[in-house]
C-alpha cells in the first residue's frame, strides 16, 4: 500500500486532574498522528504531561481525578477514548503494551517472573500454561534473557534491573503489540545498560514493525531511537518534527534550550541548565507558558495565546516569534 | 536449601523463648503468697496430708533440682499429677486439647468467610459509603465483649429459635461442626473486624504498586487484577497481623468457652482457677505458649510461601 | 486562643467529633449520676424484682430489684476507672522502656527484647488469670497483673518506632549539635514516637475494658455488688430467659463506651497523620 493511513491519531487531546477546588491541565489540545512502524519521541521535563499522555492512551489514568474533557485518539481507524473497561482490555497488552519507567517495581514481588511474562499470553490467547511456557522462554530468549529455561521460575527480587526492564519488555511483546508505549525506559537503569535496553527496543521494532512511542526527558536517548520528535511543556506539544530537524534548526526556545542541556563530549562540555522552574499548571496565564523561562521573551508573548503551527515544512512550532532564534543564532 | 536452612534457623530461634516460658510456668506455683499446698487444699487438711502432697508434687526439694524434673517431665509430655482430679494433667490436658484446636481453627476459617468479601468491598469501594458503613461495622463488632455476643447468640439461636444446640461438642466431624457453630460465629465476630481492617489497608497499599498499573496494561480483568495480583501481596501484612494478634484471639476463646460450657482448654483453665489446681494451671499456662508459639511458626512458614523475599537475608 | 481552638476543630476528621463528644457524655453522665437517677445503685427492693423495663425503670430491674438503669449508670465510674488506670499507666513505662532501648540498643535493648518474646508467646489473658490464681480474685490483682504485662505492647511499639526516628537527619542534627542523649531522646525524638502509641491507646482501652469485664464474667474480676458492667452480664446470665434485659443493657454500655473510644482513635490516626493502625 501506498498510502499510508495512521496507526493512531492523536487530535485535541484535553486532561484534567481536579482535586479540591485545584484544576491541573495535564495535556492541553495534545494533537500529532503515528505511521505504523515509526517511533515517536517524546520528551519534556518532568511534569510535562508526557507520561499522563502515554497513559491515556490506554485509558490507565485514575478518574478520579483525571478526566478526559476534550479529543480523540483513533487507533487503527477505531476511537479509544469513551471505551469502557471491557472495551479497553481488549485493546491493552494485545494491541497496544507499555513498559513503565521502574522495572524493579513494575513486576509482582510474589509471583515467578516467567510467569508473569506469560500470563498475557494466557488471557488474552488462551493458551494452555504449557505453551504460554514455552512461548514466554522463547520471547525472554529474544530479549536476551541468558539461560530463560531456568530463570522462568526466579522471582523479581533476584533479578538485576536491566533483565527486569528485559523482562518487562518480553512481558509487553507476548501478544505481538502494533504499539508499544515505552515511558522513560531507561530512567531508572545503570548508564551502559540504558543502550542495551535502547538497542533491544530499536531490533525488536525493525523484526515486528511494530509503532513505539518513546517517552524520556533525555535528548540523547530521543536522538538515538526516534524518526520524529514532540516536545512537550507544561501539558502542550511545543515543537513537533522529524528528528533530524529538530536537532539540526529547533524552532522553539524551549527544544533549545533542553539540546543546551545535553552534555556534550566535544567542545563546550558545560552542562547550560533551562533557568527558572516548570510553571504551577495550577495557575496558566493566557499566553506562552514558557514566556517567563524564555531568553527571546516580550510583552505580547504573555498575553497571546500560542498554537501550534506550521513553521517550515513538516515542521510544528507554538512560539509565537521563531524567527528571534534565527535571528539570534545567525 | 535456603528454604530449609530458613526453617531451622526459625525453629532455633524458639529454644530460648520456650525456656522462658517454661521458667513463667514453672515459677507460678512458687509466687503464690504463703503455702500453695495449703491454698490447694482450701485449709481442710491435716499437717501429715500437706507433707505427702508436697512431697508428691515434688514441692520439698530444692528449686533448681524442681525446675530440672519439670522441664525433664514436660519433655517427654509428663506434666505432673492433679492433686484435685487425681489424674495426670497431660491427660486432662490431651482430653481437651482437640476439642479447643477445633474451635481455634473453626472461628478462624469463619472469621475469613466474613472478613474476606468485606475488606475486598471496602478497597475497591474506599472511601465511600460502603466502605464507611464497614468500618463502623467493625468498630461496633470490635467494641461487642465476646462473652455477651456468646450470650445473645446462645438465647437468640439456641433457646428462642432452637437452631443450634447451645452446649457441647459432639461426636462427629460434621456434629463439631453444628455444635460448635455458636462458639465459633462469637469467636469470628470478635476477630473478623481486625482481619477487615488490616485487609483493607493492605489492599489499598497494594493497589498503588506500579505492577498493579503493569497489570492493568496488561490488559487484565478486574476481577483477575484483585484476585491474583492484589490479594496474594495483601496477605502478607494479614497473616502478621493474625499472628501477632493470636494470643488475643486465644483469651477471647477462653471467655466463649466459658460462656457456652465447652469442653476445652480455656473453661478447663477457668475451673482450675476456682479449685487453685495449680499443676493443671502450670500444664494449661506452658500449652497456650506453645500453641502460641507453634501458630507464629505456621505464620512465618506461610509468609515465607507467599512471598520468597524472606529468604534472602 | 478560641480563634486557635476553632481552626484546631476544623482540622478534626467527623469520626473524632463523634467520637468525644459521645465519650464527654458518657464521662460526665458517669460523673452525675446521682443527680441522673433517683435510685440507689446498692438498694434491694425485693417487692419489685425483674421487673421489665417500664418508665419508672428504664432498663428494668434486676433479681433483687435494684435499678438497673442506675447500676448501668454507676459502673461507667467503674469501668472507665479501671479501663483508664489500665490503659495509661503501662503506657507510661512501657513507652519509656521501649523507647529507650530503642535508642540506646547494646545489652538493655537485647534483654528487654527477650523479655518481650517471652511475654507475647503467652495469650494475654491467660497470664492475668494465672496471675489472678497466684494473687486471688478482685480489682487489686487485676491491676498488678496488668500493670506486670501490658507494658510489654506499648515497649514494642515505641522500641520499632525509636528505631526508625533514631535513623533520621534531625534526630543526628541534634546528636551533632551535642546535646545530651536525654534531650535528644525526649526532647527531639519522644514526639514522633509518641504518636503511634496515643492511637493504639484508644484500642487498648477498649480492650481493657473488655477484658476487665470479662474478668468479672469469669468471676475473677470485680466482686458483687459493684455494678462493673461485666459482673451485671454474669448476673443477668442466670436470668436471660425471663429478663433479658439485665445482661443486655450493660453490654449496650460497654458497646457504646467501645464504639466512642474507637472512633476517637480512628480520628486521632487521621489527625497525627498515623498509618491507620489496626487494632492491636
Amino acid at each position: 500500500m501506498t498510502t499510508t493511513a495512521p496507526l493512531l491519531n492523536v487530535a485535541g487531546l484535553c486532561i484534567e486532574f481536579r482535586t479540591g477546588d485545584a484544576v491541573v491541565r495535564a495535556n492541553a489540545d495534545v494533537s500529532f498522528t503515528l505511521t505504523a512502524g515509526r517511533t515517536l519521541g517524546v520528551v519534556g521535563e518532568s511534569g510535562s504531561g508526557k507520561s499522563v499522555l502515554c497513559r491515556s492512551l490506554l485509558g490507565l489514568i485514575p478518574s478520579p481525578p483525571g478526566f478526559v474533557t476534550a479529543g480523540s485518539v483513533r487507533f487503527e481507524g477505531g476511537e479509544l477514548l469513551g471505551l469502557d473497561e471491557a472495551g479497553l482490555r481488549r485493546v491493552r497488552g494485545t494491541a497496544i503494551a507499555m513498559i513503565f519507567q521502574n522495572p524493579m517495581s513494575g513486576l509482582n514481588p510474589v509471583w515467578p517472573v516467567g510467569d508473569q511474562i506469560s500470563e498475557g499470553l494466557r488471557v488474552h490467547r488462551g493458551l494452555a500454561s504449557r505453551d504460554a511456557r514455552a512461548r514466554a522462554v522463547a520471547l525472554m530468549q529474544q530479549v536476551g534473557i541468558p539461560s530463560p529455561e531456568k530463570r522462568y521460575d526466579e522471582y523479581p527480587h533476584q533479578w538485576s534491573g536491566g533483565m527486569l526492564q528485559r523482562a518487562m519488555i518480553a512481558m509487553a511483546m507476548a501478544c505481538e503489540p502494533r504499539l508499544l508505549l515505552a515511558d522513560e525506559p531507561t530512567t531508572a537503569l545503570d548508564a551502559t545498560i540504558q543502550d542495551q535496553i535502547l538497542a533491544l527496543l530499536v531490533e525488536l521494532q525493525e523484526r515486528t514493525g511494530m509503532a513505539m512511542i518513546l517517552v524520556s526527558h533525555d535528548m540523547a536517548v530521543i536522538a538515538e531511537t526516534s524518526d520524529e520528535v514532540a516536545v512537550m511543556y507544561a501539558g502542550r506539544i511545543v515543537e513537533l518534527a522529524s528528528t533530524a530537524a529538530v536537532f539540526r534548526a529547533p524552532r522553539h526556545p524551549y527544544t533549545l534550550g533542553l539540546l543546551g542541556s545535553i552534555p556534550r563530549n566535544t567542545g563546550d562540555t558545560r552542562l547550560r541548565p533551562i533557568p527558572g522552574q516548570p510553571p504551577n499548571l495550577v495557575e496558566l496565564g493566557p499566553g506562552c507558558s514558557f514566556a517567563d523561562r524564555c531568553v527571546f521573551t516580550s510583552a505580547e508573548c504573555r498575553v497571546t495565546p500560542a498554537a501550534l503551527r506550521p513553521v517550515g515544512p513538516a515542521h510544528l512550532s507554538a512560539c509565537l516569534f521563531p524567527e528571534r532564534m534565527t535571528a539570534a543564532s545567525a | 536449601m535456603a528454604i530449609l536452612e530458613y526453617i531451622v534457623g526459625r525453629i532455633l530461634q524458639m529454644v530460648p523463648v520456650l525456656f522462658g516460658v517454661s521458667l513463667v510456668a514453672f515459677l507460678c506455683i512458687h509466687l503464690v503468697p504463703g503455702d500453695p499446698v495449703q491454698i490447694m487444699m482450701h485449709g481442710r487438711a491435716t499437717p501429715e496430708v500437706l507433707a505427702t502432697v508436697r512431697a508428691e508434687l515434688g514441692l520439698d526439694q530444692p528449686l533448681p533440682e524442681q525446675y530440672l524434673r519439670f522441664i525433664g517431665g514436660a519433655i517427654v509430655g509428663d506434666l505432673g499429677k492433679s492433686i484435685i482430679q487425681k489424674a495426670p494433667v497431660n491427660e486432662i490436658i490431651g482430653e481437651r486439647l482437640g476439642p479447643s484446636l477445633f474451635l481455634l481453627v473453626y472461628s478462624a476459617v469463619l472469621a475469613v468467610l466474613f472478613a474476606l468479601p468485606l475488606a475486598v468491598v471496602a478497597a475497591l469501594r474506599a472511601e465511600r459509603l460502603i466502605d464507611h458503613s464497614i468500618r463502623i461495622l467493625g468498630v461496633v463488632g470490635f467494641a461487642m465483649p465476646p462473652f455477651w455476643i456468646g450470650l445473645l447468640l446462645m438465647v437468640l439461636f439456641g433457646l428462642v429459635l432452637n437452631w443450634f444446640p447451645i452446649s457441647g461438642y459432639g461426636d462427629s466431624f460434621v456434629e463439631h461442626l453444628w455444635h460448635l457453630f455458636l462458639p465459633s460465629v462469637t469467636i469470628a465476630v470478635f476477630l473478623a473486624p481486625l482481619l477487615v481492617q488490616s485487609l483493607r489497608s493492605a489492599m489499598l497499599d497494594v493497589m498503588t504498586a506500579d505492577y498493579i498499573e503493569v497489570a492493568r496494561a496488561k490488559g487484565l480483568s478486574r476481577r483477575r487484577i484483585v484476585v491474583k495480583h492484589v490479594l496474594r501481596n495483601a496477605a502478607i501484612p494479614v497473616v502478621t497481623v493474625l499472628a501477632v494478634n493470636i494470643g488475643w484471639l486465644l483469651g477471647g476463646a477462653v471467655i466463649v468457652e466459658y460462656v457456652f460450657a465447652f469442653p476445652g482448654l480455656g473453661s478447663l483453665l477457668v475451673r482450675a482457677v476456682g479449685f487453685r489446681d495449680y499443676p493443671v494451671i502450670q500444664g494449661l499456662t506452658l500449652v497456650f505458649a506453645v500453641i502460641v508459639m507453634i501458630i507464629n511458626l505456621l505464620a512465618d512458614l506461610s509468609y515465607m510461601a507467599i512471598d520468597r523475599r524472606v529468604l534472602r537475608r | 486562643m478560641t480563634a486557635a481552638v476553632r481552626a484546631e476543630l476544623a482540622r478534626w476528621p467527623a469520626s473524632l467529633k463523634v467520637g468525644s463528644a459521645s465519650f464527654a457524655l458518657i464521662v460526665l453522665t458517669g460523673l452525675f449520676a446521682p443527680w441522673l437517677t433517683a435510685y440507689d445503685p446498692y438498694t434491694q427492693d425485693l417487692a419489685n424484682f425483674l421487673q421489665p423495663p417500664s418508665w419508672q425503670h428504664p432498663f428494668g430491674t434486676d433479681q433483687v430489684g435494684r435499678d438497673v438503669f442506675t447500676r448501668v449508670l454507676y459502673g461507667i465510674r467503674i469501668d472507665l476507672q479501671i479501663g483508664f488506670l489500665t490503659t495509661y499507666v503501662p503506657m507510661s513505662y512501657g513507652l519509656l522502656l521501649g523507647a529507650l532501648a530503642g535508642y540506646l540498643g547494646g545489652w538493655f535493648d537485647t534483654v528487654l527484647m527477650r523479655l518481650l518474646d517471652v511475654a507475647v508467646a503467652f495469650p494475654f489473658l491467660v497470664l492475668i488469670i494465672v496471675i489472678i490464681a497466684i494473687l486471688g480474685p478482685g480489682v487489686h490483682t487485676i491491676y498488678i497483673a496488668v500493670f506486670i504485662l501490658a507494658w510489654t505492647m506499648y515497649a514494642r511499639l515505641a522500641r520499632s518506632e525509636m528505631l526508625v526516628e533514631r535513623g533520621k537527619d534531625y534526630v543526628l542534627a541534634a546528636r551533632t549539635l551535642g546535646y545530651p542523649t536525654s534531650r535528644v531522646i525526649f526532647r527531639h525524638a519522644m514526639p514522633n514516637v509518641i504518636n503511634s502509641s496515643i492511637v493504639f491507646s484508644m484500642a487498648d482501652f477498649v480492650l481493657n475494658i473488655l477484658l476487665v469485664s470479662g474478668l468479672s464474667f469469669l468471676g475473677l474480676g470485680v466482686e458483687a455488688p459493684l455494678p462493673e458492667w461485666g459482673a451485671m452480664i454474669a448476673e443477668g446470665r442466670d436470668f436471660i430467659f425471663d429478663a433479658w434485659w439485665i445482661a443486655t443493657l450493660p453490654g449496650l454500655a460497654i458497646v457504646l463506651t467501645g464504639v466512642s473510644l474507637s472512633l476517637i482513635g480512628d480520628g486521632l490516626a487521621h489527625r497525627l497523620g498515623q498509618r491507620q493502625r489496626s487494632f492491636l
